[in-house]
């Protein structure tokens, strides 16, 4: 645990933290059930030997309360830090030392677990990549994420803590790197086969050297588009690196709807006909055909 | 051990062992709520998932598309008139007129036979119109909520049958008696989930 | 790139989806014996199960354990099953164990990926469902079916056919999860199946669906016995015995079982929505049609929270009895005790959803279930203060029961730490999915629930069978576990702060290979505990006779000890009443003498094959569902019912023990020895 990205340095810290509070109750527990398991063994004859023993209102406040007072201040501890560290908000600082500079907008990723590797789409600089993303030193990242398949979570250790993946749904996760180097990211949430293998590497370049990378990007003979993401969705293990030097307008919109393919509704043209009653009868994948079978019962 | 006798006599002022056999009150009663009381958790998951789900029609039909609220408020109406019959059951069993509550079981059950047969049309007539539980969530979680209650009376029913065989045999001693009350709370709780079923699936369903 | 066709579907796609409508999906693909491991293991399995059965059939007991054993509705007996299940099963999933270390340890060291994806994957689905179902839930059954109606007085529970009923759906769902082992597949899901992977579009074979009807008839059982359970608690307690007097063991039966029946329900209901979705083409939990995978997560943890306080829960009973009588002393703060069980029953379903705080909910949410899990926390710690203070001024006799209490005492603590710390939702941002994670709940699992079992074991193992367990090995086996879990799950906590994430297979990283490596030594720690246990009971079996006790070997206090070791089938011939809490301590200090005359016949329920029968009908229809042939589920099925309502027919199911029987029982006091 030695990140260098900001939000990842206070997600240590607070374990620190936390850890030390509870050190409080539980190193006198065990310091105790050592000490009364020498003091009162029975060998000892001489100790004294209160076998009716069994009640103490003033122990019991204090049994009740130390833990309770722990456990009020660790509460508060957790309420402000969950707060100041959800995932969903945007970065307050650039680093301990460095407040956030109003006029720097975070950079834009778009991330897209797939079985099993991960697309980044930089829609700010129009490029794509699989199994390899950059970012700039000091400038906040704004990931969106979502999945083509099925559950996953992004993870990126140095530069902050982990978030799901869900096909069909959009999360976001704010962080920044703070220094140049080579990180390591993966899937941290088991997805199938192909699990152990999807990783990838995190670059943070300064800014010459990102716009060197999105220009190598860019000048790769290959684009993103509707059909292209379609042979990329299927199924792979271990992918090398790849490039794509455009990525087909509002095709975004299409993976996080889970309309890329060419006959698919997508799901927020769905989600609306269903706030507005539904599509009726008319509506069904197979309406006016015959559902005398069972092939009605898959609904496809 | 050759130990003199010791009857079970007080020691001390304490009396410390019972010399009767003990009669424990049979907990079937109480062990029935309880399963009940799973059986409410099981249905209180499908009702939240039809809570959730309820509303995804997939772009495909909606409940005001193909609920016939008439012929379902003929259902509800069988389903609570078999309660009260089977009310009128348990009276007469309370009463010892055993072929009086025979007949007032035999009319509850043809009530929730007439109860099943609405259910089976209404699943056919769905089932015509294509509208089948792999068609979308909202059918999924409707098809999986009433089929559950469904099945539960199905099986109310065949117990009504084993239970109307077994007090011909035996009468009605008190184990039967007990079994009677048994089905008699199971009879009522699936009315209850009905009223449920039929005011959250239902009538919300074509009046909202 | 890999050969992805083969990693990626897998050899499920060999098993053929084709349905024939006699064999289903049964065929001669779907035996995974190309596999030397699984072939090896196929091979020791049939000569374990053949010797197993040669032995019975040539000391012709197959008779004697029909009658005695698996009709029976002793509870003392079916404890007794629960605990032979859960040991063998214990084997089963350690073994699971043992392969995941070696294999982690050499893939890490970059020197043999020797399970593939594809099997490793299964084999830690397999090891999670089965210490969780198959091992940990029939220990705690097995214990709450045994000690508690011998606590409240009682001679049977409430319902003694259903409790073998219980019994034989928990031995069904074993049976279908050991097929899988050899019969086609199991699920390459994780242990709770979290769709949309374990639906059937990302998991076509047969494992999910092994996993699901395997769960399911288990399942029922499990509820079942916890209703069971509940009423012989509220309604079989001895005369005198009120809510305040009762033994802490069966007040955490009791809030145990609340709890079991207040969340089984869920997973039976969300388990039976999956398999709706792969059998019926549902859209509970797919990703199309509007179905919602949240749901299952959200819905699985209502369930798999208290899950987690159903483990341990009757542990803490096990320690909060065995801590007063080994240190000759009442219990510290009894009434906390008790009032601190209910709260953590109550808190145990506010908290599900710190299981996942990192799927994208708000900071207002994440930070109150953060923060209801922490406070559950305060009793728990209370309990702890609890026993602390019952060894304070006392006497404390180190037997292997409280040398195991100690070892949890110190060993669950640090688990409950690491735990609370998780509960801190940024923290769990950087250790969910991480092995911080699987040595926090194996911190609290081995060392609560485990250590729990085995001082439990140690505690009662005199009061079933009137002789004491081997020291020695008894000794043996504990330095084994204690040991080896602190080598084996200290690297794992390292290795998570480190951020390397559970359930990987591969790596590409040598540098995590030394603490790889020690976590391996330590799993071989524990195997020599697991072994030295089972040749502890070999050794004090055979040397019974050198190693008998009397009724009350350990100075108890509780009315389990004041009858005999083992018990009668009847428990008590006269039912003791009860003036105090520890009652038979009071009965002792009152000079309370166990009657010898005055017996009447006593009311006994008789046994019964229903419970066996039909849960082996409901074996097939399982195994006949999981494979799709229809007809044999059906029939299974109707078979199952047919039965069940031809139990309801036999109205002849109690008899009375003649008082000559009684009489002889008592006065002859036979000497204490393993049934012959």
């Amino acid at each position: 645990m030695n990140p260098v990205g900001d939000v990842a340095s206070q997600q240590a810290d607070l374990i620190i933290y936390a850890t030390v509070l509870m050190l409080i109750v539980i190193v006198p527990v065990i310091a105790l059930t050592v000490f009364f398991a020498m003091r009162y063994r029975a060998s000892e004859k001489e100790r004294t030997y209160e076998p009716e023993w069994d009640h103490s209102v003033s122990l019991e406040i204090v049994i009740w309360s130390v833990p309770l007072a722990i456990i009020i201040m660790l509460a508060g501890l957790t309420w402000v830090a969950t707060h100041r560290l959800d995932p969903y908000a945007d970065l307050t600082r650039i680093s301990a030392t460095q407040p956030i500079d109003e006029n720097v907008t975070p950079l834009q990723v778009q991330v897209v677990a797939m079985d099993w590797k991960w697309l980044f789409i930089y829609p700010e600089y129009n490029i794509a990549t699989v199994n390899e993303m950059a970012t700039i030193v000091d400038r906040p990242v704004e990931l969106k994420l979502t999945a083509t398949t099925v559950m996953n979570a992004f993870y990126v250790p140095d530069m902050v803590g982990m978030i799901y993946a869900m096909a069909g749904m959009e999360t976001e996760l704010n962080g920044v790197l703070n220094s140049e180097g080579t990180y390591e990211g993966f899937a941290s949430h088991y997805n199938g086969a192909g699990f152990s293998k999807m990783r990838f590497d995190v670059q943070a370049l300064d800014e010459a050297g990102f716009a060197a990378w999105v220009a190598d990007a860019q000048s790769v003979p290959q684009d993103l588009t509707r059909a292209t993401f379609e042979q990329l969705e299927q199924p792979s293990i271990d992918d090398d690196v790849a490039y794509y030097a455009s990525v087909e307008d509002g095709l975004w919109r299409r993976i996080v709807n889970m309309c890329v393919g060419e006959d698919t509704m997508c799901m927020d043209e769905m989600m609306m006909i269903d706030a507005m009653g539904g599509g009726g009868l008319e509506g069904m994948p197979d309406a006016g055909m015959d559902h005398g079978d069972n092939a009605a019962m898959t609904g496809h | 051990m050759a130990n003199p006798t010791h009857p079970a006599e007080p020691v001390d002022g304490f009396d410390f062992y019972v010399a009767e056999d003990e009669h424990h009150e049979p907990g079937t009663m109480l062990g029935f709520w309880m399963y009940l009381m799973s059986d409410s958790l099981i249905f209180g998951i499908l009702f939240a998932v039809y809570a959730v789900l309820g509303a995804n029609y997939a772009a495909g039909p909606a409940p005001s598309d193909l609920f016939e609220i008439e012929k379902i408020l003929l259902a509800t109406a069988f389903l609570l008139l078999s309660s009260i019959t089977y009310g009128f059951a348990v009276i007469t069993m309370q009463e010892g007129k055993q072929k009086a509550m025979m007949l007032w079981l035999i009319v509850t059950g043809v009530f929730g036979l007439g109860f099943l047969a609405m259910e089976v049309m209404e699943f056919m007539h769905l089932a015509h119109l294509g509208a089948v539980p792999g068609v979308s969530a909202f059918l999924s979680s409707f098809w999986f909520l009433v089929g559950t209650h469904g099945l539960h009376v199905a099986s109310g029913v065949v117990w009504l049958v084993v239970l109307l065989i077994q007090v011909q045999k035996h009468g009605l001693t008190p184990a039967n008696k007990r079994r009677i009350l048994c089905l008699s709370l199971f009879w009522h709780f699936l009315d209850l989930i009905w009223i449920g079923v039929f005011s959250f699936v239902y009538l919300t369903g074509v009046l909202l | 790139m890999a050969d992805v066709t083969n990693a990626v579907a897998g050899h499920s796609a060999e098993i053929t989806n084709q349905v024939h409508w006699f064999w289903g999906k049964l065929s001669w693909d779907i035996f995974p014996f190309y596999d030397p491991l699984i072939l090896g293991t196929f091979i020791v399995t049939i000569l374990l199960g053949v010797s197993v059965v040669g032995f019975v059939t040539y000391k012709r007991l197959w008779g004697y354990l029909w009658t005695e054993w698996f009709t029976s509705v002793d509870h003392k007996k079916i404890g007794i099953m629960y605990m032979i299940l859960a040991t063998v099963m214990l084997i089963r999933g350690f073994s699971d164990a043992i392969l995941m270390r070696i294999h982690q340890a050499l893939a890490s060291a970059g020197i043999l990926e020797f399970l593939p994806a594809y099997h490793y994957d299964q084999v830690f689905t397999a090891h999670g469902v089965i210490m969780i179902f198959f091992v940990a839930m029939p220990f705690i059954t097995g214990f709450m079916n045994y000690i508690m109606p011998l606590q409240i007085g009682a001679r049977d529970v409430a319902f003694p056919f259903l409790n073998n009923f219980s019994f034989w759906l928990t031995f069904s769902g074993v049976v279908l999860i050991m097929l899988s082992l050899f019969v086609g597949e199991f699920a390459a899901t994780g242990w709770l199946a979290f769709p949309p992977l374990s639906g059937l579009e990302f998991s076509p074979g047969v494992g999910v669906d092994y996993y699901l009807w395997s769960l399911n008839i288990a399942g029922i059982g499990t509820t079942l016995s916890g209703i069971n359970l509940i009423v012989t608690i509220v309604k079989m307690r001895a005369p005198g015995m009120t809510w305040m007097k009762m033994p802490i063991f069966t007040w955490s039966t009791l809030v145990t079982n609340v709890l079991i029946v207040a969340s089984f329900p869920v997973l039976t209901a969300t388990l039976a929505l999956l398999t709706a979705d792969r059998y019926l083409g549902t859209h509970f939990f797919t990703n199309d049609s509007g179905g919602n995978a949240m749901m299952y997560i959200n819905l699985i943890w209502i369930w798999g929270h208290p899950e987690v306080y159903i483990l341990i829960l009757p542990v803490f009973g096990i320690f909060s009895e065995i801590v007063p009588t080994f240190t000759r002393k009442r219990l510290f703060g009894y009434t906390s005790m008790v009032y601190a069980l209910c709260v953590i029953t109550i808190l145990s379903y506010l908290v599900w959803l710190h299981h996942f705080f990192t799927m994208g909910a708000g900071a207002d949410v994440n930070s109150f279930f953060g923060i209801t899990t922490m406070i559950i926390s305060i009793p728990t710690g209370a309990k702890l203060f609890n026993w602390l203070f019952t060894m304070y001024k006392g006497r404390i006799h180190f037997e292997l029961p409280m040398m195991w209490v100690i070892a949890f005492m110190i060993t669950f603590t640090i688990g409950g730490m690491t735990g609370v710390l998780l509960a801190v939702p940024p923290a769990d941002y950087v250790l969910h999915n991480s092995l911080f994670l699987v040595a926090h709940f194996h911190n609290v699992i081995i060392g609560g629930v485990i250590f729990g079992i085995f001082a439990g074991i140690n505690y009662w193992w005199p009061k079933a069978f009137g002789f004491y367990l081997d020291t020695f090995w008894g000794k043996v086996s504990f330095y084994g576990w204690v040991g080896g879990f602190w080598v084996a799950f200290m690297p794992l906590y390292i290795l998570g702060l480190m951020g390397v994430t559970r359930r990987l297979s591969q790596f590409e990283d040598t540098s995590y290979a030394p603490l790889f490596a020690i976590a391996a030594v330590g799993v071989f720690m524990i195997a020599l505990g697991v072994v030295a246990f089972v040749v502890q009971i070999a050794v004090s079996i055979k040397n019974r006779e050198a190693l008998a006790c009397g009724n009350d070997p350990w100075e108890g206090r509780t009315l389990e000890w004041s009858t005999t070791s083992p018990p009668p089938y009847y428990n008590f011939a006269l039912t003791p009443r009860v003036y105090a809490l520890d009652a038979w301590q009071h009965m002792k200090e009152n000079g309370a003498k166990a009657p010898t005359s005055g017996f009447v016949p006593i009311h006994m329920p008789k046994p019964t094959a229903s419970g066996l029968v039909i849960s082996g009908f409901m074996t097939v229809m399982g195994f006949a569902m999981i494979w799709h042939i229809w007809w044999l589920a059906a029939l299974g099925f109707i078979a199952s019912v047919a039965w069940g309502i031809a139990h309801t027919f036999n109205y002849d199911r109690d008899y009375h023990v003649p008082l000559d029987e009684v009489t002889a029982i008592e006065t002859g006091r036979p000497v204490a020895v393993l049934a012959e």
